[in-house]
């Protein structure tokens, strides 16, 4: 794609000195990669420390554990992705037993349709595709089943994630995970709800972002 | 922007004292929260040792990465734009912008859009820009300009901002509580999100490897910015591109460790193309515009190049004792503090912006905690060697516009003192007798603005040497 | 306190211009202490200025011209200790990049490498042990920024201020923060200088010092001049006289 302005500019920068500079070299691994107790122990202790709540669940109890939490607000509507196995699963759960609970609201169409919605919603479960322990942070990787601005628009964003999922450091999920063969769309880190110190430094959370990220991790 | 004299604004900044005590009381806690967070000393220098190799090793690769960078974001659905200039670069967003019938657009911040002055250029085109940062949200109230690289309104306290909302946001009432008045920007700009239909962003990092582009914020209007409209428009300085995605956990944990001393911030967000088959949101349309404006000029020399190393975390800032004392408005340019003292003169030219070159004491606190080691004091040294040579064409615009006589000629006075040994004892002899005599003016009068009258010592160090008989070989 | 490296029987003294002018008493101390260890000192009356000033004011052609004599003069191959973190810092630190490409280039770094700054070298060269006669004072330190980011000595100067038994250390709150000399910064920005050395006064004044201690006399004299035109009552001092004071008991 050729533009007077790139070559211009390219020509410009090819025309400089040249320096030899190697790739630096990789920092060596952590000594002993932490047990999954503690990688799990040390991203609970850094997600609450920047205000989310994380519950620790054994796998097949987490949906009950979801409809508790959510029993215990009061919310009218969860936005989720109809498409994906926990989707299956809170639908089926929901069948069941939806007595308390907010109305399932699938995303299961462009946002130019469901934009509305979107906005009023009250919250949107995720699933989370790992989460790294170093930085106290989530993965989400929104594809076609599951809508960035799930994890984004509502007030609350509840995420489900495999302790199993959980890397030591970012460049152990980036090398792990091949990331940097496959990129999506769009790929984010989250670790806690948002917040802004801008005013005289004072941190407050709930700015644009959710206003509380619910981390449920499954063992 | 520099109509006054940097000596001028600088003194009304120091006579400000709420301004100091605001910027005080700021830096202090930034400098507090970087300690805490790179509280391992011999660790922090590997990290920083590392943050610099991957900046070093990218930009020696320049031309070869952004050619990368164009295929890869190419490939994937990413439009690039080239801007040699910042009018370029405005040109090239409005035309996005008009192509779609727009008349508004959110921002995230983005100090480049600063450098273009993109928001004035926009408002004269009937565009109008809405600052999503709350920051920015504030100072954008108010018509002010951003004093800090992080931290827009960092020059002002809740009172001042309490005031600027309740006098500027419809329907705000006066408040000084920062949860309140988080959920009045909050509510005003929730609106902008779901009307406007295009999304402006910086870019801290482009990866030539995938083509991707990532983003670092902690409010979350930078992932509204770039994924609730169905356009999203990047703008990044053309030194923002690394090499590899390996690079950006070091290179992110420095960042944003400096910036405001996280171990992460809310949002990593790493953007890879627009909309693709099948997925239900995200902007349909990505631009990037990589802007030049002066970075291929600074290229050209090899030691000014590593002024391109920045990643804007602000740290040096933070850590100057000049920018804490004159706050940001006083640099009179886009980027304040000592980056702004070692950019603005190659950008803008000597001439212009050389000043700044020269208010810093060579304390060397900005460049000992600078991410990616930039060797400011260095560089303030060579724009100075810059502005008084009398070598011919070349090096930074304006080389040689400082030169004068009475400088040159107190100089070389100064030489010849200090390499004629008897020239020397005759003068500290002189000195030492009638020092208190010498003529109230120039250097002395403006020393003693601040400080009582220097007192020579009646015997020089050579003489009482010579007296105490102490060896010469 | 054992010494890092071996005793040399004989080194030279680079009393820097600001001393020479100034402070000579606090030359003269430094070099009684050497001495005292048992140490020939040379000093070689053609030396002047470590040529900073121009260096950093963008005169690099005067600031080699000035060095270069300072080259000829420290010559032999030993050490040459600087009663400044500051003049020391720019002879090893930067006399190797003043000189790159000349033919004095060699040179150059081979007297960066024989540079100490005086505290250091009484610590690590000398072992020196200390014994306070002194009446009771409380001081004051004040790190240059040289001596603290550039030469990284300030440790050494500390330890030997710990080693006087009746001197109480009281330690700035703002320690790191430059004191606003800069040579010809102050000159060229009065006004902001002038905030950083009232500032740095302000300090000095909370922590009850009756003297402030430094290894700088650029700063010292800086920081003497804020507090003189102020009226306030500390007083200033080189560290190597201050030193030579208490283990006389004046």
């Amino acid at each position: 794609m050729s533009s007077p302005a790139r070559d211009r500019i390219l020509e410009r920068l090819q025309g400089a000195p040249r320096q030899e500079i190697p790739r630096p070299e990789a920092p060596p691994p952590l000594a002993a990669a932490p047990d999954r107790g503690a990688r799990v122990a040390r991203l609970k202790s850094l997600l609450e420390a920047m205000r989310a709540e994380v519950h620790v669940v054994p796998s097949p109890e987490w949906l009950p554990r979801l409809k508790d939490l959510l029993r215990t607000r009061s919310l009218q509507t969860l936005v989720y992705a109809p498409d994906t196995s926990i989707g299956a699963a809170l639908r089926a759960a929901w069948e069941e037993d939806p007595s308390g609970l907010p109305a399932l609201l699938p995303y299961d169409r462009p946002v130019e349709a469901f934009k509305e919605t979107l906005f009023a919603a009250d919250a949107a479960v995720t699933t989370a595709a790992g989460a790294v322990a170093d930085a106290g942070a989530i993965i989400l990787r929104p594809d076609a089943h599951e809508p960035r601005l799930m994890s984004l628009v509502p007030p609350l964003h509840i995420a489900v994630l495999a302790a199993d999922a959980i890397y030591p450091s970012l460049g152990d999920a980036l090398r792990e995970g091949g990331w940097s063969a496959d990129m999506p769309t769009n790929l984010i880190l989250v670790s806690g709800p948002s917040k802004t110190a801008d005013i005289e430094l004072t941190l407050a959370f709930g700015v644009h972002g959710p206003k509380e990220l619910v981390v449920l991790i499954l063992e | 922007m520099a109509t006054e004299s940097f000596e001028k604004r600088a003194d009304r900044a120091l006579g400000d004292a709420q301004l100091r005590r605001n910027f005080a009381f700021a830096m202090g806690n930034f400098i507090l929260k970087r300690q805490a967070v790179f509280s391992d000393a011999a660790e922090t220098e590997r990290l920083r040792a590392l943050g610099s190799a991957i900046k070093q090793r990218a930009l020696s690769r320049l031309p070869e990465l952004l050619t990368q960078l164009e295929a890869a974001c190419t490939r994937n659905g990413i439009r690039v734009h080239w801007a040699e200039t910042t009018a370029v670069a405005n040109r090239v967003v409005l035309e996005i912008i008009q192509s779609h019938a727009a008349s508004r657009v959110v921002k995230g911040k983005s100090m480049v859009s600063e450098e273009m002055h993109l928001n004035a250029f926009l408002a004269s085109h009937g565009i109008e820009a809405i600052e999503t940062d709350l920051g920015e949200f504030i100072i954008q109230l108010n018509g002010e300009t951003p004093s800090h690289i992080i931290v827009p309104a960092i020059h002002k306290n809740k009172a001042q901002i309490a005031k600027i909302f309740h006098e500027k946001v419809p329907g705000a009432p006066y408040t000084e509580e920062v949860a309140e008045l988080n959920a009045i920007a909050r509510r005003t700009l929730r609106r902008k999100f779901y009307e406007v239909g295009i999304g402006l962003s910086g870019v801290n990092f482009a990866v030539a490897e995938t083509g991707t582009l990532c983003l670092v914020e902690n409010e979350g209007n930078g992932r509204m910015c770039t994924t609730v409209p169905a356009v999203h428009i990047a703008v990044m300085g053309l030194e923002k591109v690394v090499e590899k995605l390996e690079d950006l956990p070091p290179l992110l944990r420095l960042l944003t460790g400096s910036a405001t001393g996280q171990l992460v911030t809310t949002y990593v967000n790493l953007i890879t193309s627009p909309r693709r088959e099948g997925e239900k949101d995200g902007p349909r349309e990505v631009h990037l515009v990589i802007l030049d404006n002066g970075r291929s000029r600074i290229y050209q020399d090899p030691q000014l190049r590593r002024t391109l190393q920045c990643v804007r975390c602000g740290t040096c800032l933070n850590h100057c004792p000049v920018y804490t004392r004159i706050g940001g408005h006083a640099y009179g340019f886009v980027y304040p503090g000592p980056i702004g003292q070692i950019l603005t003169p190659q950008v803008e030219g000597l001439e212009k912006a050389g000043e700044l070159a020269f208010a810093s004491s060579l304390c060397g606190a900005c460049e000992e905690v600078c991410p990616v080691k930039i060797p400011i004091t260095e560089l303030l040294r060579r724009l100075r060697d810059e502005s008084y040579s009398a070598a011919p064409d070349g090096g930074v615009p304006g080389r040689g516009c400082r030169q004068n006589l009475v400088e040159r000629l107190a100089w070389k006075g100064w030489e010849l003192l200090n390499t004629h040994p008897r020239l020397n004892r005759l003068a500290t002899a002189l000195l030492g007798r009638a020092g208190e005599y010498l003529p109230p003016g120039g250097p002395l009068e403006r020393w003693m603005r601040y400080r009582s009258q220097p007192q020579f010592a009646p015997r020089s160090l050579h003489r009482r040497i010579q007296e105490e008989g102490i060896p010469d070989e | 306190m054992t010494p890092e490296s071996a005793k040399p029987a004989k080194i030279y003294f680079f009393g820097t211009c600001l001393i020479d002018a100034f402070y000579p008493e606090a030359g003269l101390a430094a070099i009684r202490l050497i001495e005292r260890e048992g140490v020939r000192v040379v000093f070689p009356p053609g030396q002047s200025c470590c040529g900073q000033p121009a260096y950093n004011s963008g005169f690099p052609d005067q600031a080699r011209a000035v060095a270069r004599q300072q080259l000829r003069i420290f010559r032999q191959d030993i050490p040459v200790v600087v009663p400044s973190g500051s003049c020391a810092g720019m002879m090893k630190h930067h006399y190797p990049a003043l000189f790159a490409g000349t033919e004095e280039e060699a040179s150059a770094r081979a007297l960066a490498g024989r540079v100490f700054e005086w505290s250091e070298f009484m610590v690590r060269v000398l072992g020196v042990r200390y014994e306070d006669r002194g009446a009771p004072l409380r001081v004051t330190w004040h790190s240059s920024c040289h001596a603290l980011r550039e030469m990284k000595v300030v440790e050494f100067s500390k330890q030997l201020l710990r080693q006087l038994g009746n001197v109480e250390l009281a330690e700035l709150a703002r320690e790191r923060e430059c004191c606003g000399f800069g040579g010809t910064f102050s000159i060229k920005h009065p006004a902001i200088s002038g905030a950083l050395v009232n500032d740095k006064v302000d300090d000095i004044e909370r922590t009850g010092a009756e003297r402030v201690i430094g290894g700088d006399c650029g700063c010292l004299m800086n920081i003497a001049g804020a507090a003189g035109r102020r009226g306030l009552p500390f007083a200033e001092q080189h560290l190597a006289e201050f030193i030579w004071e208490r283990i006389h008991g004046d």
